[in-house]
């Protein structure tokens, strides 16, 4: 099959590759761009681990094709904090330990990350909701609310970026 | 998992849409927002050697109050809706039943006019179009036509779509007399419904019901209209003995078959309990704007 051209800014990048059409937007995140930050875990839509935002919007990337990004923006978890410069809702689950395998982790902090941009302040109800499209199998997601809230809190005080040290 | 290998077009236009599904005809499929179709691709259920992808053609995707209806674009997501205060202020039963339909994030990408065309009987949009009197908006190379939502769901993904025709407008009637509320029954979050009933009812001033529609998802081959629970509230004050008996009419108008998600004797005593908790639902709901 010819392979076509795609091209999207990925974590405030241009990036473009030849790919196969039915490339799917996980497979060139991992695979042409090396991003293994965000995870392949169900492979049917139900699991959540492979969540990026697509122009802001948290999808589902294993259910999405490459091309139907083309010249959009896609925020992984690479793009949102580094290990010396973790984003607020990365602190926030590990000081609440919102994770215990970690596996869910990244799709769980970018559907936090969309939850907090269009609400600042959810409540349990609000984020229970935010979050029912990610699955997690260690945590009982307990510690997964009560690190979205702490996560809301820290956002507050206008923490952007900060180092574990520093809170 | 991979789907399998197809040639992928991204036409600017719906005319150009049309004439590419003119060109490839069986062979070719319409994306939309994929939430369904890319699934069934993944599982090699469907493996269609050319998709047109509707994603780039500009102006499908809007939400407009026209009076006397609203006006949605086919590649209006979900969550657009969901979000949407002039769907809850003008039909809340549409913004009730897209709060309901899968995830978030599959919201996110979803669209009405790829839930509707898919015409799968367990999703939630078909039976609230049916129930609210909606309109479907179909466009080809050779101009549109309007179908009644009564008449586009023709059996298991099977829709009144011609192959070279695009969905590009939903159109659903509002209006100050119609309470509309749409309920669904799962398994689990975020999973297919087990039952749901849609029901929109026109009320007088008094408190009687002038008219009802009840449509039902996941009991039959498509969406079922309650035809005969539709007679039995027609007219008459929404006591409890007139809603059983509707509610039971619906139940046995309904054509469920067992599934994992439960026995055909079970899905239709949900359909009983559901059609009530709905008429109640929708009758308690006040005045739509």
């Amino acid at each position: 099959m010819t392979k076509v051209r795609v091209s999207m800014e990925v974590n405030q990048q241009m990036r473009d590759a030849q790919i196969e059409p039915r490339m799917l937007l996980v497979s060139f995140l991992r695979e042409e761009l090396g991003l293994t930050g965000t995870h392949v875990g169900c492979e049917t839509t139900n699991c959540g681990a492979c969540t990026v935002l697509l122009d802001g919007r948290g999808v589902k990337s294993c259910t999405v094709l490459a091309l139907q990004a083309e010249g959009k923006k896609v925020t992984t978890i690479e793009g949102i904090g580094t290990a010396e410069n973790l984003n607020p809702i990365q602190l926030a689950f590990w000081e609440k330990h919102g994770l215990q395998c970690g596996f869910c982790t990244p799709g769980m902090i970018l559907a936090s990350y969309e939850l907090l941009e269009v609400e600042p302040d959810p409540d349990e109800k609000v984020i229970r909701e935010a979050l029912s499209g990610n699955l997690c199998r260690c945590t009982g997601y307990v510690n997964i609310i009560k690190s979205v809230k702490y996560a809301a809190k820290l956002r507050k005080k206008g923490m952007r970026g900060l180092r574990k040290g520093a809170a | 998992m991979n789907p399998k290998s197809f040639e992928y077009h991204a036409p600017k236009s719906v005319a150009e849409a049309s004439s590419l599904a003119e060109e490839y005809g069986m062979d070719a499929k319409f994306l939309a927002g994929g939430q369904s179709l890319i699934p069934l691709m993944k599982l090699r259920l469907l493996s269609p050697s050319h998709l047109i992808d509707l994603g780039r053609i500009p102006g499908l995707s809007y939400i407009r109050d026209e009076g006397n209806h609203l006006a949605i674009g086919a590649m209006e997501r979900i969550a657009g809706i969901a979000r949407s205060d002039l769907v809850r202020r003008q039909c809340p039963i549409l913004s009730q039943c897209a709060h309901q339909i899968a995830d978030p994030l599959v919201r996110n990408m979803g669209t009405i006019g790829g839930n509707l065309s898919h015409a799968d009987p367990t999703n939630d949009m078909p039976a609230v179009m049916v129930a609210a009197g909606a309109s479907i908006v179909a466009a080809s190379g050779q101009g549109s036509r309007v179908i009644p939502a009564g008449d586009f769901f023709v059996d298991t993904f099977t829709t009144a779509l011609k192959g070279t025709e695009v969905l590009v407008e939903v159109k659903i009637p509002i209006g100050p007399t119609r309470r509309g509320a749409y309920l669904k029954l799962e398994r689990q979050a975020g999973d297919f419904g087990i039952v749901g009933v849609a029901a929109v009812l026109e009320m007088s001033s008094d408190g009687r019901c002038l008219a009802a529609r009840i449509a039902l998802t996941g009991v039959g081959p498509t969406v079922v209209k309650a035809t005969r629970a539709e007679e039995i509230l027609k007219g008459v004050e929404l006591d409890k003995n007139t809603i059983d008996r509707a509610s039971r009419a619906a139940a046995e108008e309904a054509q469920p078959s067992g599934d994992l998600r439960g026995s055909a004797e079970y899905k239709r005593a949900m359909v009983e309990v559901m059609t009530s908790r709905t008429i109640q639902a929708a009758a308690r709901r006040r005045a739509e704007r």
